[in-house]
């Protein structure tokens, strides 16, 4: 049976579509596609996918208030329960001020709107998302943010680092993110925010597909379970 | 009860906004500008029986990010 994904929309996600594109690919069934309005998650979802975009139009800070619709108390259990959780962009932010990872993400320290395909190296090759990649590989997988600057304080980084929890670095750091960052695990591995899109690197139209690893692993995994 | 929040980035945390209106202030021909931090103030209408408890909650959990930023609560009157 193939896993029961879903991607939640909230006002303002524009790359669901993709999201939900990019697991198809992999899965061959559609996601079940999610508004943030819900009260409740459809029951028994294996994998639950946040997606880029401007939430709220960034209002107060990105990410704040979709942190805080009636969908995220669901997100929340079910990252708790270790349903795996993928935030990118818009979707990473959400889960920093969620909560559900640590950390925080900034206004990008050149001020400017980045949109550009970057490498990046992969720091943790044994978690559910990264497995697919060898420890060390250079990926080139898209930005497209203005609000990126991961940060965090130095004893957070410190225990990230050394729980192997920084999932991605950029070779060239693009947005002023602490130490490179640009994916960070929970510490029960089941929950990666990214700020860079590999839903965007599915296809050979898109330029690359250096993302189909993260979404076959991931999803793959799951199906054999 | 009109409250005043001020929500702003804590000390040693970059402010790239902040870089950006400081350097505009001396291109401006402004001299002596030290430091610029930009911040945001948000104003609240709220029951008069409305606890400080409740008030720090508010804070807490939306209107300032405590990872990167502090916040003082006003009350305006």
């Amino acid at each position: 049976m193939p896993p029961r994904a879903a991607v939640i929309t909230f006002p303002g996600s524009n790359c669901d579509r993709d999201m939900a594109v990019a697991i198809e690919r992999v899965t061959g069934t559609a996601p079940l596609r999610v508004w943030h309005a819900d009260a409740e998650l459809p029951e028994r979802l294996d994998f639950i996918a946040l997606p880029g975009g401007f939430s709220y139009g960034d209002y107060l800070r990105s990410g704040a208030m979709a942190a805080n619709s009636p969908v995220m108390r669901g997100v929340k259990q079910q990252a708790e329960r270790g349903v795996p959780v993928l935030g990118v962009c818009n979707g990473f932010q959400v889960l920093t001020e969620a909560g559900l990872l640590p950390g925080a993400l900034m206004r990008n320290a050149s001020q400017n709107f980045i949109c550009r395909t970057v490498p990046l190296k992969v720091e943790n090759s044994t978690s559910l998302f990264t497995a697919g990649f060898a420890s060390g590989q250079t990926i080139d997988i898209p930005v497209a943010h203005h609000d990126g600057n991961y940060f965090a304080d130095e004893d957070t980084l410190d225990r990230l680092e050394g729980e192997g929890r920084v999932a991605f670095r950029y070779v060239e750091n693009c947005n002023g993110s602490r130490r490179d960052i640009a994916g960070v695990l929970n510490a029960a591995g089941n929950v990666l925010g990214m700020m860079p899109h590999p839903e965007r690197a599915v296809d050979p139209a898109h330029g690359g597909t250096d993302g189909l690893a993260l979404f076959e692993n991931a999803l793959r995994s799951l199906a054999d379970a | 009860m009109k409250i005043r929040v001020h929500v702003s980035l804590k000390p040693g945390v970059l402010d790239p906004q902040g870089r950006a209106v400081h350097h505009a202030l001396e291109g401006l021909g402004f001299e002596g500008v030290e430091d610029v931090r930009v911040g945001r103030s948000i104003e609240l209408d709220v029951a008069d029986n409305t606890s400080d408890a409740a008030l720090t909650d508010m804070c807490e959990k939306l209107l300032a990010n405590t990872v990167i930023e502090n916040y003082r609560i006003e009350k305006v009157g």
